[in-house]
């Protein structure tokens, strides 16, 4: 199995506050990897210091036995990076195409000069790129929805245009913070159908969620983090199993620091 | 070195004025992460105030001794600027707390302007005199430095205002109040605080400190006029950035280094410029150091302190 | 074709199209109709719209509130006045000063937009408005040592438009009619407005466009999908310049003589009303709040002075008065009651003809 993504010795601190401390994994090609822990872990840390947000005080990434550029967002995008926000972060005056077709930028290339002239390779790739936003809105099952502006979209249909709208920047890791949160088990079901077809079609994804029967079924394997310290790293079934994995969970036992 | 001392004796004096301005703009954003536009436009509102009322009193009964007419006209003028900061805030900047973001430092601009357009219909377009009230007879001087009793007023004045605005802050309920308001809206209304009042209490203190400020600004330079307020207004902004937004210890230094600053590269502007600037391009300075403390430091000197409105 | 804001909804697309260019066209002998002065007053509506315009681009569009938009249009003025005046004896023409002009506003609307790109919102706009600020300054002040802007007195005697050898500032004869210099000027502005507002709309349903709108929406949102902002934002103020900058070259060639009196901090403020109270993000906006608050001033000016004589023997407001009593009041209750505008049509970024017949 071919490595894709190796975080090595990550951290990151926040003044006197140690959010990740040594943080090492390992994400493999097409595999659904679970990132998860009690609130407060340094989930979301984590994807915003490997996304570029946050510089990391220690460590780095290797993405596709590349060093990955830290602190800079777009540039981790380029790399074949893409992410989703926890509390869904849209284009709200936008229509849900128009959303999708934002994600396309960083594919493209028409210049002022072409948009100006209207020459015949942007009119292509403005072609192009209306198309393949559509398409996804497809993927993701919410193309009645195009024309519609974001803002007025149900919660659900929303948490899909974001993931169509990463999609859009053509990544090969895809990475959802807290896809399922505020969905009955319906949507979570389809959901999970959505990360098997992305899987399907070559993309690995990289996941948070705190709903414990998406993660066990739906991840090939889960890294756990607690207090900032990955504690476990393993198949779900073993992670489920852990004596420390439990006890952060629960409390009581070792605790960082004591 | 007398003229380096000189300049700093005039770098305090201005510099305690934009510190009282500063503190205005310190506490609404503070609390509302709003700069008030407007906030310069309560100094000038205060210095035309005072001189209509000095003007009347002149009139009416011309014996009073000047310092009863200066406390006279301070008293219209600041519950003048008061109630025109209350009026702001309830009229124009609280229905637009939740707007999207530009929308109330929009409306503040327009406030601002509303306000200059509104002292030209009064006051009219020209500069008028402010009277005299206190000597501007230079005093002794001491090791070559000339001080008149203006400057020393200014001085004395602002630092029992500012040390009674910290004394208000730290040690009294009301400034628990606004300490926790600023903090976090939400909560410190869970805990039982009127955050409208707080908020409605934060514009009227700043406008009563303006209104001061621009009295003695009118006293300090001896002219009043409409436009007045936007450019004082503006470096008092850049004092509270520089010192760090939100943190009332910081408006104040901030209003003094910047007070300094300015006289002192005023004075010294044509020798660092090789004669090509001249003291007329003073103004710059403010901005200059509202570039560079953004730029370097943004969170000012002193830090900033301000809402977590989460 | 796409449905115009304003006009009728039941005439179809094409017939609007129509109506607004015979409009258009028409314009300025309607307003001639009424006096020769009010053709002046288009031609100046027509300067505010392209500043409009160019404002839009940077505040509606990128979401980056510039206060100190006035100096690129002070730029363009005083590259006319020093190329193409008598103040050193320099003529040339036009196809090479207004270009120079607009590169230079676009310089400098980099030079402010490298160190304002990671301020936020406010202080963004605190900034701008004391780079206007300085420039101001500058123009006011640099004519000593060495005489430069000619100060507060400014420079006179600037050369008129010269197109190829057709001088606009003279009548033009056209078969026993003569055109006075004011239609020939409207005529022009209004072409450079067309051609302003077909280059805009094309950046507007562009990936620039629709980059500059998630920038302005949700920055980190951009950010997490691959958008650079640095480089969109610097962009924007550079192209929002270079309206400044041409229309700036404009004014100064139809006024004659440019002053740092005609570039303050209230002419900033006063497009931006134009900007706001129009609507912001959409071109439309720009050109009806350009249209509205240069007319509605004039129109007060033309009413308010023989009123007030006559209820109150003396005017006691001016119409300078007037008209900043006018803007502030229109960009406070715009702001409070109304806050998408006049004329709040959502900015389409996308052409979904693309995909008739998908669905």
């Amino acid at each position: 199995m071919i490595t894709l993504l190796e975080a090595r010795g990550i951290g990151k601190r926040f003044g006197g506050l140690t959010a990740l401390e040594d943080v090492s994994l390992t994400i493999r090609q097409g595999e659904v990897y679970g990132l998860i822990g009690p609130n407060g872990a340094g989930k979301t840390t984590f994807f915003n210091v490997l996304t570029g947000s946050y510089v990391p005080e220690a460590g780095e990434f290797v993405f596709e036995g590349a060093e990955l550029p830290l602190g800079k967002p777009h540039r981790v995008v380029g790399a074949g990076i893409a992410r989703t926000f926890q509390n869904i972060r849209l284009f709200r005056e936008l229509s849900a195409l128009e959303n999708v077709m934002c994600g396309h930028h960083i594919r493209t290339r028409a210049g002022l000069w072409g948009i100006l002239s209207q020459n015949r390779h942007t009119r292509e790739e403005e072609r192009l790129t209306t198309e393949r936003a559509f398409e996804l809105l497809r993927y993701v099952g919410i193309e009645a929805v195009a024309d519609r502006v974001a803002r007025n979209l149900s919660y659900g249909d929303q948490r899909r245009l974001e993931i169509a709208r990463a999609l859009a920047t053509e990544p090969r890791l895809l990475a959802l913070d807290e896809p399922a949160a505020g969905m009955n088990a319906t949507e979570t079901g389809q959901l999970r159908g959505l990360i098997e077809q992305i899987r399907q079609d070559g993309i690995t994804v990289l996941l948070i969620e705190h709903d414990v029967k998406l993660v066990m079924g739906l991840c090939d394997r889960v890294a756990v983090l607690d207090f900032g310290r990955k504690i476990a790293e393993d198949v779900p079934a073993a992670v489920q199993k852990d004596p420390a994995v439990i006890a952060a969970y629960l409390g009581g036992g070792p605790r960082h620091g004591q | 070195m007398e003229i380096l001392l000189q300049q700093i004796v005039n770098g305090l004096v201005v510099g305690s004025v934009y510190a009282l301005v500063a503190l205005g703009y310190t506490m609404v954003y503070g609390i509302l992460g709003l700069i008030n536009f407007a906030h310069g436009e309560v100094l000038m509102i205060g210095a035309l105030t005072a001189l209509q009322t000095i003007g009347v009193i002149q009139r009416v009964s011309p014996d009073m001794a000047p310092l009863a007419q200066l406390a006279f006209a301070l008293g219209v003028a600041v519950p003048v600027c008061m109630a025109l900061g209350f009026l702001m805030e309830r009229l124009a900047y609280r229905r637009l707390r939740n707007a999207p973001r530009l929308a109330p430092l929009i409306t503040a601009i327009g406030v601002s302007f509303l306000l200059q357009t509104l002292a030209m219909i009064i006051w009219g377009r020209n500069y008028h005199t402010f009277p005299q009230l206190i000597s501007t007879e230079p005093l002794e001087p001491v090791a070559g430095v000339f001080v008149t009793p203006v400057q020393l007023a200014i001085v004395g004045v602002s630092v029992a205002l500012m040390v009674g605005l910290l004394l208000l802050v730290n040690r009294t309920r009301l400034g628990r109040a606004m300490r926790a308001t600023a903090e976090n809206h939400r909560v410190a209304s869970l805990m039982g605080v009127d955050v409208n009042g707080i908020i409605a209490a934060t514009f009227v203190i700043g406008a009563g400190l303006a209104a001061v400020a621009g009295v003695m600004f009118g006293a300090n330079y001896g002219i009043a006029h409409y436009a007045m307020g936007s450019l004082p207004g503006l470096k008092a902004f850049t004092a509270a950035v520089l010192g760090g937004i939100g943190n009332l210890g910081g408006a104040m230094v901030g209003g003094i280094v910047l007070g300094l600053v300015e006289s002192l590269g005023a004075g010294y502007i044509e020798h660092l410029s090789f004669g090509f600037l001249n003291s007329s391009y003073q103004d710059i300075f403010a901005f200059l150091i509202l570039g560079l403390v953004l730029i370097f430091r943004p969170t000012g000197l002193l830090g900033e302190r301000v809402s977590d409105r989460a | 074709m796409n449905k115009l804001p304003l006009f009728p909804a039941s005439l179809p697309g094409k017939a609007q199209w129509v109506l607004l260019i015979v409009l258009a066209l028409a314009a300025p002998v309607l307003a001639g109709y009424f006096g020769r002065t009010w053709v002046r007053v288009l031609d100046f509506a027509l300067l505010y719209m392209l500043l409009a315009l160019g404002l839009n681009l940077v505040v509606g569009f990128a979401g980056l509130l510039d206060l100190g938009y006035i100096a690129f249009y002070a730029v363009g003025a005083y590259t006319w006045a020093f190329l193409g005046s008598p103040h050193f004896e320099v003529h040339w023409p036009f196809w090479a000063i207004l270009p120079l002009g607009a590169g230079f506003a676009a310089l400098a609307g980099i030079i402010l937009g490298f160190p304002v790109l990671r301020l936020r919102g406010d202080y963004l706009a605190i900034v701008t408005l004391g780079f206007g600020e300085i420039v101001r300054i500058f123009m006011n002040n640099l004519n000593y040592p060495v005489n430069i802007t000619n100060g507060p007195q400014g420079i006179n005697g600037l050369d008129p438009l010269v197109l190829f050898g057709w001088d606009l500032s003279r009548a033009l004869g056209l078969g026993g009619l003569q055109v006075h210099s004011l239609y020939l000027y409207y005529y022009f502005f209004l072409l450079c407005v067309a051609g302003a507002v077909v280059f805009i709309h094309r950046v507007q349903v562009s990936r620039i466009g629709r980059a500059w709108a998630a920038m302005r929406e949700d920055e980190l949102a951009a950010k997490a999908i691959g958008i650079d902002t640095r480089a969109m934002k610097l962009l924007a103020f550079a192209l929002g310049a270079t309206f400044g900058g041409v229309a700036g070259g404009l004014f100064g060639s139809f006024q004659g003589f440019v002053s740092p009196e005609s570039f303050s901090l209230m002419e900033s403020i006063a497009v931006l009303t134009m900007v706001v109270f129009g609507g912001m993000g959409n071109i439309a906006g720009a050109i009806v709040g350009a249209l509205v608050l240069t007319f509605l001033p004039e129109l007060l000016r033309h009413i308010a002075v023989p009123v007030q004589q006559s209820l109150f023997g003396q005017v006691l407001l001016d119409p300078e008065v007037l008209r900043m009593l006018l803007l502030s009041l229109a960009m406070i209750l715009m702001m409070l009651a109304k806050p998408e505008g006049l004329v709040p049509a959502r900015a389409r970024y996308s052409r979904t003809a693309h995909l008739e017949g998908r669905a």
